[in-house]
């Protein structure tokens, strides 16, 4: 090291190239203080951590609620009434693209966001309106799957088991459709305001929920569908 | 608008990487690095969807380990979400997003194991009922 210190910019990219998360400098007692870290020492973190964390605990409150329905289900499983079980409700090949337009949309949904870093309007657009489409293909598909199993008498006031069925799929599917409703929303915001930071902050709480649906899906589709035909 | 307002894009020249990151966000990253995360997770997603759709209709494996390995790949695809679509990971600026993370999983292990516990047990000291008693109590 030379005795001329470096510009701090140039400085801090070097750190930062040399040991990314600081695992070997870190120090309890180091004076240097971030702007906008949170670590107490120049006030509250950034908004945009704030939003994203605040989102984060929200949507596993969601997830909780979710864990009591899905509790709810593992425990009406064979509460059928002398009904019909759930074998006799699963279409492998509905449940499949149903399964295959989801976790697309949450692949679009990704890139929708990479699209935002780039601050790219057009990108954004197109890839919210792809999940958007995907998002609306599973919602047709459930609605289809629910009037097919209306039609045969299987409703939720049959049986415990049915009670527990449509109010876990059911209950997802709600999830989705509102979640569409706010895509659509940012879609105008985006167009309207552009990426100014509390719409791209909307766009990352967007993409958590988004991504956080399909996990629940994949519990859903394991637990109710894949292991009920297998039953 | 608060002038602690953070656009990555404008400081992707001083960034640094000692403040906490919320989940789904990271220190900034060109948008080839998002690409490339998103198709690992789709990637990874497809062959354990495909695997989970082909076990369970198939005879590859004994027939009562099926749901077991079901779950397996279950919590395997919800990792990968979380890895690569949620950005969520070990370093130190995502402490506060992981031990949240493992509290709601706590909350969601005790709501699920201990309902199907408690009520496997009162199933299993509950009278058996006629049939023709549970005929009555239907609509």
């Amino acid at each position: 090291m030379s005795d001329i210190p470096l510009p701090a910019a140039a400085e801090t990219v070097r750190r930062v190239r040399e040991d990314p998360h600081r695992l070997g400098h870190r120090d309890p007692h180091a004076h240097e203080t971030v702007e906008g870290a949170g670590h107490g020492k120049t006030g509250p973190a950034r908004k945009r951590i704030i939003v994203g964390y605040g989102f984060w605990i929200f949507l596993l409150s969601d997830i909780v609620m979710f864990s009591c329905f899905f509790a709810a289900f593992a425990v009406q499983r064979e509460a059928t009434a002398g009904g019909p079980g759930i074998s006799e409700l699963v279409d492998m090949r509905r449940v499949g693209w149903e399964t295959g337009a989801l976790l697309l949309s949450s692949y679009t949904c990704g890139l929708s966001f990479a699209a935002t870093n780039v601050r790219s309007k057009l990108w954004t657009q197109i890839f919210l309106l792809a999940t958007g489409l995907l998002g609306l293909i599973f919602v047709g598909l459930e609605l289809l799957e629910f009037v097919d199993l209306a039609s045969r008498g299987i409703v939720p006031q049959r049986s415990g088991f049915l009670s527990a069925f449509f109010g876990l799929v059911g209950l997802h599917g709600l999830h989705v459709t509102l979640a569409g409703m706010w895509l659509l929303t940012m879609m105008a915001q985006v167009q309207l305001k552009g990426f100014r930071p509390e719409i791209v902050h909307r766009l990352i709480c967007f993409n958590l929920f988004w991504h956080a649906l399909d996990i629940v899906w994949i519990g859903i589709f394991t637990i109710v569908y894949l292991m009920g035909a297998t039953s | 608008m608060s002038e602690l307002e953070f656009d990555p894009a404008a400081n992707a020249d001083l960034l640094d990487h000692r403040e906490d990151h919320a989940p789904g966000d990271e220190p900034v990253e060109s948008a080839g690095h998002y690409v490339f995360n998103s198709n690992l997770g789709l990637g990874f997603s497809i062959v354990l969807t495909v695997a989970a759709f082909v076990l369970a209709n198939s005879q590859l494996i004994y027939g009562p380990s099926i749901p077991i390995a079901l779950l397996v790949l279950a919590i395997a695809q919800m990792g990968v979400h979380l890895v690569f679509f949620l950005h969520v990971t070990t370093g130190p600026d995502n402490t506060n997003n992981v031990l949240a993370l493992a509290f709601g999983l706590l909350v969601v292990f005790l709501i699920v194991v201990g309902s199907i516990w408690i009520m496997n047990h009162l199933h299993a000291n509950m009278m058996p009922m006629p049939m023709e008693q549970l005929r009555q109590m239907q609509p």
